[in-house]
Parts: structure tokens; C-alpha cells; sequence
């Protein structure tokens, strides 16, 4: 990568516009991550409903990616569209939250992931209406209708199976002890954020921690599961630091867009 | 491109494409054609998606395109916009009514307040084969992304409804 020249450009207007891009790429790669994880239950489902209903929020979730990822390109403004940014970067160039990458593991892992996360994303698009970006705030109140869709049905599913059989019930509380260590991440506010939120763009994730605990502690409860004492919280993934799944997930989504990158669909 | 050429034809061509998911539904009826813009350089027709990821936009996109062109209507562009974002509130009474005759349960009003009530309680949807309300909600997602799948406990039969959004 060239260093910009000293003097090109004001500091300040550097700062910004690379936040601008940051924090669209992250908006995009959660949602591109966890599309991809959740595709992957395409004919496994534990029934036919389900099947078609996972696969529905991953296509909600990849249509969400890509107008992210297309405004993430225009804010950085190097020519790169919504495909570059999506098969073409390295593990350590995406910026997504490490609970998306983790592997789908059972029924009850991925509802409790979804959970988390639908939860989170439709907080954040709530805030996201209110963006001075036309257009990030467009697409967020649409985003928005299809993020409470998928609350109800991750909560839906959860209860029944929390407060089902011994079985359902066991796995969902592994579910919930499982995944709780990486929703902290979820509310770090770091440099990115502040610049996003200080420039009209982004809202600041630590104020979403609150209202989104409401939700997860009413639903656990309905499921009667309990929400897991966790001392130390995972992070890594908005500073490129990820774990070792995203690698795997990344290779299996880019290797057709690799092999043939002037190929078209 | 005919000097007689007015939006009002333009948004009649458009009331003859059909949305490629729901064949009963024109692109008008469904809400997605949003304006209808006559440039000195083409037509331009501004269009707004159901879903983020619905895949049936570039057929639609197509659609209008081919459409258009087969009453003369040259050079036309079709532009994405996503504010304000699509709502069934958008579908008129008639479109519903096709949709019913079609068996596919119309939308209810969407009620949205804005806010997560993460339990939302649904209200029943009548079935569109005996109009029975004692119908039972068997998934969220339905063979496209606007739709939902539900259970008729008076008639047996399995139907689809258009989600309110």
C-alpha cells in the first residue's frame, strides 16, 4: 500500500473518511459472515420449514452485506465495489464480530447466535435511521424490518427449545454458556466508532448494551435459561484479529471468485 | 422515442409487468415502482426493493426493461432507491384481493410502532381457501422472503401469506 504524502491532505479529513470506511466495512462483514455461516444449513435443517427460514435470513443478511459493502467501497474510494471487498480481502482485512465466524454447531447454537446477534443488529439499525448518510440510513430502516423478523424467530425458537425436553433443553443452555463469551465485543466502542458517531455517520455500539441485555434477559427467562457468568469477554475481530475458523469460511466463499475473477453470473 | 409519450402510459405499460415471484401482481400493484421520470435522454423508473437480498430485483429490472420496449418505449433506466423503504401498506386493496384469489393470505396492517417487542403475538391469518381464521403459523419464511407459511385447522390445507412489513 503507498503512503499518502505528507501534507497531501488535512489529518483531520484522513481520519474521517477511513472511519467512514471501517465502519461500513464492519457493518457488512458481520452480516456477510454470518450469511455465509448460516447458508451453510441449506439442506440440512432440521426440518424443511427450518431449512427454508435459515436460508431466508442469510439471503436477508447477504443482501444487507452487499449494499454495505458498496457504500464501504465508495467511502474508501479506490475503485473497489461490493465483489472486491468481499473475495478479494484477507482474513485479517475483515473486520467482523468473532461470534459470526464461529462454526454453525448445532440447531441450538445457531438460534442462540442468532439471537444475539438479531437482537444487536436491530438496535443498531434503529439508531442507524437517524445517520446524516442518506443512504446508510435508507437501507437501515429497511434492514431494520427484516432484523425484527428474524428476532422472532430466533426468540420463537429458543423458548421452545429452552423450555422443551431435557435434551433441547441442555443443548440450548450450552447454547447460551457457549456463545455469551463473544457478545462483549458486540458493545466496545473503540477510535472507528467514535469518528463514525462524531462525523453524523455511525451509532456508538456502547449504548446499545443495555436495551439489548433487556431483550436476552426476557427472553433466557421465558426459555428458562439462565444467562452465563462470564469474567472475560472475547475480542479481536474489528482490529483484523480473528480466530481460526474465519480463514476456512473465507477460503470456501472465495475459491469460485478467485479461479475465476472476471467471471460473471 | 414518440413525441406523445406520457408518464401516465409509461406507469400503464408498468401495470402489465408482472413480479416474476407472485405472477398475479404487477410491479405497480406490489409497490415497488416508486416514480416514473420522463427525461429528454429516456424514461427513467425508479424503483424500490421488498428485501434487501430478494433476489428477483435484476428480473424485475429486466422486466421493466423488456416491458417497456415492447410498446416502444426505448432507452429506459431503472434506478434502486431504498428510502423510504417498501411496506405492504403500499399494495392497493385490488392487488390484495389477487392475491387472496391467488391462495396466498393478503397482508394484514402492519401496526409497526418501530419499537422490538421481541415476542410479538400475531394476529390470526384467515385462510384463503374457506376464509377460516383457526389457522396455525408453521414458519416466519416462505418460499420467497415475502412470504410466510402457515396451516389451515378448519380446511387442512397448507397455504402461504405475504408478511406485513
Amino acid at each position: 500500500m503507498k503512503t499518502a504524502k505528507a501534507g497531501a491532505r488535512p489529518p483531520a479529513a484522513r481520519i474521517s473518511s477511513d472511519a467512514a470506511f471501517q465502519y461500513l466495512l464492519r457493518l457488512g462483514d458481520d452480516r456477510l459472515v454470518l450469511g455465509h455461516r448460516l447458508s451453510e444449513w441449506c439442506g440440512h435443517g432440521p426440518i424443511l420449514e427450518e431449512d427454508i427460514a435459515l436460508t431466508n435470513i442469510a439471503l436477508d443478511l447477504i443482501g444487507q452485506a452487499n449494499l454495505f459493502l458498496e457504500l464501504a467501497g465508495r467511502a474508501e474510494g479506490k475503485g473497489r465495489d461490493q465483489d472486491a471487498l468481499a473475495y478479494f480481502r484477507e482474513a485479517v482485512d475483515y473486520r467482523n464480530l468473532l461470534l459470526v465466524e464461529l462454526p454453525k454447531g448445532d440447531f441450538a447454537f445457531t438460534i442462540a447466535r442468532q439471537l444475539a446477534f438479531s437482537v444487536y443488529s436491530f438496535l443498531q439499525f434503529e439508531a442507524l435511521v437517524k445517520s446524516t448518510n442518506e443512504d446508510l440510513a435508507g437501507i437501515a430502516a429497511k434492514a431494520a424490518k427484516e432484523a425484527k423478523y428474524h428476532v422472532r424467530h430466533s426468540a420463537d425458537w429458543l423458548i421452545k427449545l429452552g423450555d422443551g425436553t431435557d435434551e433441547s433443553h441442555e443443548r440450548a443452555q450450552r447454547a447460551v454458556d457457549e456463545i455469551w463469551r463473544y457478545t462483549g465485543e458486540m458493545f466496545v466502542a473503540d477510535d472507528v466508532d467514535r469518528a463514525a458517531v462524531a462525523i453524523g455517520l455511525g451509532v456508538d455500539p456502547s449504548t446499545l448494551g443495555d436495551p439489548w441485555r433487556g431483550h436476552l434477559d426476557d427472553v433466557l427467562k421465558r426459555a428458562t435459561l439462565i444467562v452465563p457468568e462470564v469474567k472475560f469477554m472475547q475480542r479481536g475481530g474489528r482490529t483484523g484479529n480473528h480466530t481460526e475458523h474465519l480463514g476456512h469460511i473465507l477460503s470456501e466463499m472465495q475459491i469460485v471468485a478467485r479461479s475465476f475473477p472476471t467471471g460473471g453470473w | 422515442m414518440q413525441a406523445e409519450l406520457t408518464t401516465e402510459a409509461v406507469w400503464e405499460f408498468l401495470d402489465q409487468v408482472m413480479d416474476p415471484e407472485v405472477p398475479v401482481l404487477s410491479v405497480v400493484g406490489l409497490g415497488i415502482v416508486r416514480d416514473v421520470r420522463l427525461d429528454p435522454d429516456g424514461v427513467t423508473v425508479v424503483i424500490t426493493p421488498t428485501y434487501s437480498g430478494c433476489p428477483a430485483m435484476h428480473v424485475i429490472e429486466r422486466d421493466i426493461v423488456t416491458g417497456l420496449a415492447a410498446h416502444g418505449v426505448g432507452l429506459v433506466r431503472v434506478e434502486t432507491v431504498f428510502s423510504p423503504a417498501w411496506t405492504t401498506e403500499w399494495m392497493s386493496d385490488d392487488a390484495k384481493a389477487k392475491l387472496v384469489a391467488y391462495g396466498i393470505a393478503a397482508p394484514a396492517k402492519t401496526n409497526d410502532d418501530g419499537g422490538l417487542v421481541t415476542l410479538t403475538r400475531r394476529g390470526a391469518v384467515a385462510c384463503p381457501y374457506c376464509r377460516s381464521t383457526k389457522t396455525t403459523l408453521r414458519s416466519e419464511f416462505g418460499s420467497t422472503a415475502c412470504k410466510s407459511i402457515h396451516y389451515c385447522d378448519s380446511c387442512s390445507q397448507p397455504f402461504e401469506g405475504f408478511k406485513a412489513i
